[in-house]
């Protein structure tokens, strides 16, 4: 009996890559990702002390540089959230400066920590030195890959935005983004943390 | 049919693991030393208790299974009949009841068998340094001097303490006959106490795959009846005309295979240990670092109990 | 131009793989040709390789599943033979160097590209339809999974064609793994098929758990799924909190082999334990991820065959959930001999044998679910009435290596190879073959054949008998795993016992595949008109068989665990609306095959260090990445007529069934 009473209506939920799922399945691969960190971090704190003869931490590390790196991603995090907001309103413009804006800050936050591994193996601290340098840059190195993975998508994200306008499709895709941007803050948070601030402590 | 079947294969399965244990020879369920010994009965008593289980789990299977077969017309049948609070708590508890006797088993067998604790016996341990090689097998006897490759001879009655590490990949150090086995690490060491009650010859293997050689990775042990018969050999072995110095060494662990039983008449002082420390020496400058291999190597539950075991 | 390869990498030289790969070569040629002659290239690539239908993909699976099968199940005759003929110090006919490569090959294959792929597939063809979904959530992923599996199988055959195979064992532990014991192709060859296929797998993990908890049909609660779809959910749940970390691992051991990073190496401070406790923070939960959907598939079945509903459906749903949850505390008891404290083994012990007690609840759920029961000994309940009898025997000896002072001694042996062999072919084999002849005629549309499905399961039960319990005796007798060739005379008749029990296997898959063909044959005589073969309980039975392409015409309403049941009794199954409203279907794409071929060709630039393959292959797919996210076409909607049409077919034959 009301298996054959069935409205029209019932079929618009069942919408394949509706946004609200295609949101809750972006943020279940970010817990995923969440646990590749953690291992990578567990491997970090077993290795960290193995420094071979070479440099530890509180040698290499230079607090003041980390923390405008550390800076300009919190930032990043900020103006992702205004873009997020002018995404919503459907206001395009809006939206398009202030993703540039974010691009910029990532960009800077990319541009600081190369810059950071070149200055480390010019110095003779490359990752093949010790088990310490190969967890450093391996932890520091795959969150940078995500945060450059994170701005080509932004590079398309803002392509699609100028020439197709904020469709509702379009929007979910700004707000897969801005889950995985606010994702590599808190990430880099404790990278932050447990590499730069505990590693010049120790 | 099909029970009948099942069960005879059953039965064929109990009546093999019967004539093993009581017909078999030179494996774990012969063993020749307390550890073994005490090892087999663990076994016997965790088997025997879960077949208080399995056994009963095996025969309702197949009886349900008969009975309630569908050309059965005479059997009950409920098929909404899906929930029983009495059943579900029997279900629960009988595995849960066996668990927690064979769990207590476990926790005082497992600190009993700790490979890294001493026998409780009162002879004077005899020491024994192991190195595997690619890939044989290395044993250096430090209160003697001397050093053999696969060949290991060790009085009967009296324990042995083995400190063991790799010179490259990981091996598994097992004397079945005697008992536990324990893993061989390069820069790091780990360590086995066993005893033999009987004399006689014990095959030892490499139980950890490590490449191409290993299956011929093999040695005898030789438990001797008297203090004197293993005095003998020692001074046999410190006849032999070689001695292990640094260069002999890193010509002997070049890859290997079948190598025959060789005996040096002396060893470089301090041996093991710059085998342990060989990977170390770069070793950083917390004070963690440099009292042994095991320090740096902090996998979280191997790190408190070898560097307790260290000292 | 071509990296590190060179003719060299190709077995000229070796007859065994010459002669495999000849045979390869004619069957892809006959497959070729028959493509061509029938002028099906077309339709296979519009109806299948494009597909992103969860049921096709979901055949897909499996068909990848059965050609693993029968490679691995090549290599384990070879090792068995190798070990009968090599006794008393015969050297056999394979060397260590290809011997050690088929062990690793055996281990892979069986559990990355045969367990896996059928689980998988399984649950591609069943969880969406006994949820009441039209699909899953992210249908494209779901064909890019396929082909990122199908890539990792190929590079795993490639390693036969074009250099070797890893020679370490299916863990690959370092240092062992590393350059400088193992400087050839092989360990490269493994990290990249197990690197791909892990992500595809990562993806399904998500995939799934997005279905089961976003698109439910209307009144389903969550603790009203069917059994089987609750036992996929806690594997996908164990999928995405464990593969992520095989894939940090894996990424590690190619940093330490492709730029001399020291994670697990030897020197400068590498740590080889943290590698094999990453491994098995994956490997341990990855045993629940193959067995407990096959747990899921016995209470299927045991209920749809006794004519029952499911004895003690949520002390199932949280027996699995309790598996699931101590499944990532026990790694350490791989390792037991590794040196750790008294304490730390012991804790690792207790909490591996405290998953038999959800386990041992199972089992007797399925006695019970049999109790008062009118049981039918069709092919599926003997694979299941084999499974308890047999897996009840592998997790006793599963207890038996998780108390550490047992451990020390069976450790590496054949006892442990027996005991896992006896859980993964007794669990979840076993439960994939029942699941397989269960749901075959829901996926084809017709039943398989019994007589020889009987035959089947009968040389699969006596040949893993005779197969494996030699080796637990072995073990006992002081027997390790993985050697080459042996010398010890009492161990002579169990080897050669252990190897007739191979070939009585051998008979089991070799009536599998005449099934298949007598199924074929003789498919007008045993079609499934209704779409309801067994009476089932649960709503993929509710559609036609094989299903219309978009499953349900309308959501159907769930009231009960069993709902088809539940429609049943109340006449309310079969039901046709007032009016059939616009169903939104995706739209096939070729994308996910493309990338899946593209990181094929990176894998391999990847093992031979051919660098402008790489870049260009990694780069392409990203590209095709992103041009399909451009795209627009990818949806379209099934119009009512059509729908009317099916759906009033499906009607009249379950009419004129229910008539006659």
């Amino acid at each position: 009996m009301s298996t054959s009473v069935m409205n029209h209506d019932a079929h618009e939920h069942e919408h394949h890559d509706s946004g609200s799922t295609t949101l809750f399945g972006f943020w279940m691969y970010l817990m995923t990702d969440c646990i590749l960190f953690a291992s990578v971090f567990a491997t970090y704190a077993v290795l960290f002390m193995n420094t071979a003869g070479g440099p530890a931490g509180h040698d290499i590390f230079e607090l003041d540089y980390v923390l405008i790196e550390t800076f300009a991603l919190l930032f990043s995090s900020i103006t992702y959230g205004f873009a997020m907001i002018g995404a919503n309103r459907g206001n395009k413009q809006v939206t398009l400066l202030w993703l540039a804006v974010t691009f910029v800050l990532g960009a800077v936050f990319i541009g600081m920590e190369i810059n950071e591994f070149a200055h480390l193996i010019h110095e003779g601290f490359g990752p093949q030195r010790s088990a310490f340098l190969t967890a450093f840059f391996s932890l520091v190195g795959m969150h940078g890959l995500h945060v450059t993975a994170g701005l080509i998508w932004m590079v398309a994200l803002m392509l699609e935005v100028k020439n197709r306008g904020l469709s509702p499709r379009t929007v979910t895709r700004v707000g897969c983004l801005s889950l995985f941007w606010h994702f590599l803050d808190v990430v880099w948070i404790c990278v932050f943390t447990v590499v730069y601030l505990m590693g010049t402590v120790q | 049919m099909t029970d009948k079947k099942v069960s005879r294969v059953f039965a064929g399965l109990l009546f093999s693991a019967v004539a093993l244990l009581s017909g078999c020879s030179g494996g774990v369920l012969d063993p020749k030393g307390q550890v073994g010994v005490d090892e087999k009965n663990l076994i016997l008593i965790a088997t025997g208790l879960m077949l208080l289980v399995v056994i009963p789990v095996i025969i309702l299977t197949l009886v349900f299974a008969w009975k309630y077969r569908a050309s059965n017309e005479d059997a009950v049948y409920e098929p909404k009949w899906a929930h029983s609070k009495k059943i579900e708590l029997v279900v629960w508890l009988i595995p849960i009841a066996i668990i927690i006797i064979l769990g207590s088993v476990t926790w005082v067998t497992t600190h009993h068998l700790d490979p890294y604790k001493p026998l409780d016996h009162d002879s004077k341990p005899l020491e024994v340094e192991v190195v595997s090689l690619n890939w044989k097998w290395l044993f250096i006897y430090p209160e003697q001097n001397i050093a053999t490759v696969n060949e290991l001879v060790i009085p009967a009655h009296r324990q042995v303490a083995f400190k063991l590490t790799s010179e490259s990949v990981m091996n598994s150090f097992f004397i079945p006959q005697l008992g536990s086995q324990i893993y061989t690490m390069a820069a790091m060491t780990t360590k086995l106490h066993l005893i033999a009650d009987h004399a006689g010859t014990y095959k030892g293997i490499s139980a950890n795959y490590s490449g191409a050689g290993f299956s011929e990775m093999k040695f005898n042990t030789i438990a001797t009846e008297t203090e004197a018969d293993f005095d003998q050999w020692v001074n046999k072995v410190k006849a032999a005309p070689e001695a292990l110095s640094g260069p002999v060494y890193e010509q002997l662990a070049e890859p290997s295979e079948g190598n025959p039983v060789t005996y040096y008449n002396s060893v470089k002082a301090g041996l093991f240990d710059d085998i342990v420390m060989k990977y170390m020496q770069h070793h950083g400058h917390t004070p963690f670092t440099g009292q042994s291999g095991m320090d740096s190597m902090s996998a979280m539950h191997q790190k408190e109990h070898m560097t307790g075991a260290e000292e | 131009m071509f990296g590190k390869l060179t003719l060299e990498a190709f077995p000229f030289h070796v007859p065994i793989v010459m002669g495999t790969l000849s045979v390869v070569a004619i069957l892809g040629l006959a497959l070729v040709i028959a493509l061509t002659k029938y002028q099906k290239w077309g339709y296979l690539w519009r109806e299948w390789i494009t597909s992103v239908d969860h049921k096709r993909l979901g055949v897909m699976y499996i068909i990848l599943a059965m050609v693993m099968l029968l490679r691995g199940f090549a290599d384990a005759i070879m090792m068995r033979t190798q070990l009968a003929a090599a006794t008393n110090g015969a050297a056999g006919y394979l060397p260590p160097e290809h011997y050690d490569q088929i062990f690793t090959a055996h281990g892979v294959i069986m559990i990355i590209f045969m367990a896996m792929p059928f689980m998988i597939g399984l649950m591609n063809i069943v969880v969406p339809l006994q949820i009441g979904a039209r699909d899953v959530a992210f249908p494209f992923l779901n064909n890019l999974s396929f082909w990122l599996a199908v890539s990792g199988a190929l590079l795993v055959n490639i390693s036969l064609a074009v250099g070797e195979f890893a020679k370490t064992g299916w863990v690959a532990y370092p240092p062992l793994s590393e350059l400088t014991f193992s400087p050839d192709s092989g360990v490269d060859y493994y990290i990249w098929a197990l690197q791909i296929s892990g992500i595809g797998t990562t993806l399904t993990g998500v995939n799934f758990l997005v279905t089961v908890l976003k698109m439910r049909t209307r009144g389903m609660k969550l603790m009203q799924m069917p059994i089987f779809t609750w036992t996929c959910t806690w594997a996908n749940i164990l999928i995405v909190a464990s593969f992520p970390i095989l894939t940090g691992a894996l990424a590690m051991l190619t940093l330490d082999r492709y730029l001399d990073f020291h994670f697990f190496t030897n020197d400068l401070g590498g740590n080889a334990m943290m590698y094999i406790n990453l491994f098995w923070a994956w490997g341990h939960p990855e045993v629940y991820i193959l067995v407990l959907p096959a747990f899921g598939i016995f209470s299927e079945i045991i209920s749809t065959f006794s004519g029952k509903r499911l004895f003690g459906y949520t002390s199932m749903v949280f027996a699995s959930g309790a598996i699931s949850v101590l499944g990532f505390i026990v790694w350490l008891h791989h390792f037991f001999t590794m040196g750790s404290s008294a304490d730390v083994n012991a804790f690792f012990g207790v909490t591996t044998m405290i998953i038999a007690v959800p386990t041992g609840v199972k089992l007797f759920n399925w006695l019970f679910t049999m109790y008062k029961g009118r049981v039918q000994f069709k092919p599926p309940v003997l694979w299941t009435l084999g499974f308890m009898v047999t897996f009840t025997i592998g997790g006793m000896t599963g207890v038996l290596l998780s108390v550490p002072g047992a451990d020390y001694v069976l450790h590496n042996s054949l006892f442990l190879i027996a005991h896992f062999h006896n859980t993964i072919i007794g669990g979840a084999v076993f439960g994939y073959l029942a699941g397989f002849s269960y749901w075959f005629p829901k996926a084809m549309g017709y039943k398989l054949d019994e007589k020889w499905g009987k035959r089947a399961f009968w040389f699969w039960q006596i040949g893993f008998y005779v197969a494996f319990m030699p080796l637990y005796v072995l073990g006992f007798l002081g027997m390790n795993r993985r050697v080459n060739h042996t010398d010890n005379p009492d161990w002579n008749m169990w080897l050669y016992i252990a190897c007739a029990g191979a070939f009585i296997i051998a008979l089991g898959v070799l009536s599998q595949l005449i099934q298949l063909y007598v199924s074929y044959r003789d498919r007008e005589k045993n079609r499934d008109v209704t779409g309801d073969p067994w009476n089932g309980h649960t709503l993929e039975w509710s559609t036609m068989s094989p299903p219309q392409f978009y499953n349900f015409a309308q959501e159907p309403v769930v009231k009960d665990i069993d709902a088809f049941t539940d429609m049943k009794e109340n006449g309310t199954a079969y039901q046709r609306p007032e009016k059939y409203a616009p169903i939104h279907m995706p739209r096939n794409t070729g994308a996910g095959f493309i990338m899946g071929m593209l990181l094929t060709a990176c894998g391999f630039g990847m093992v031979w260090h051919i660098w402008w393959l790489v870049i260009v292959t990694f780069l392409a797919t990203i590209v095709t990445y992103i041009k399909r996210c451009y795209d627009n076409d990818i949806d379209y909607y099934v119009q009512p007529d059509e729908i009317e049409k099916i759906e009033n077919e499906h009607i009249a034959a379950v009419q004129s069934t229910l008539k006659a």
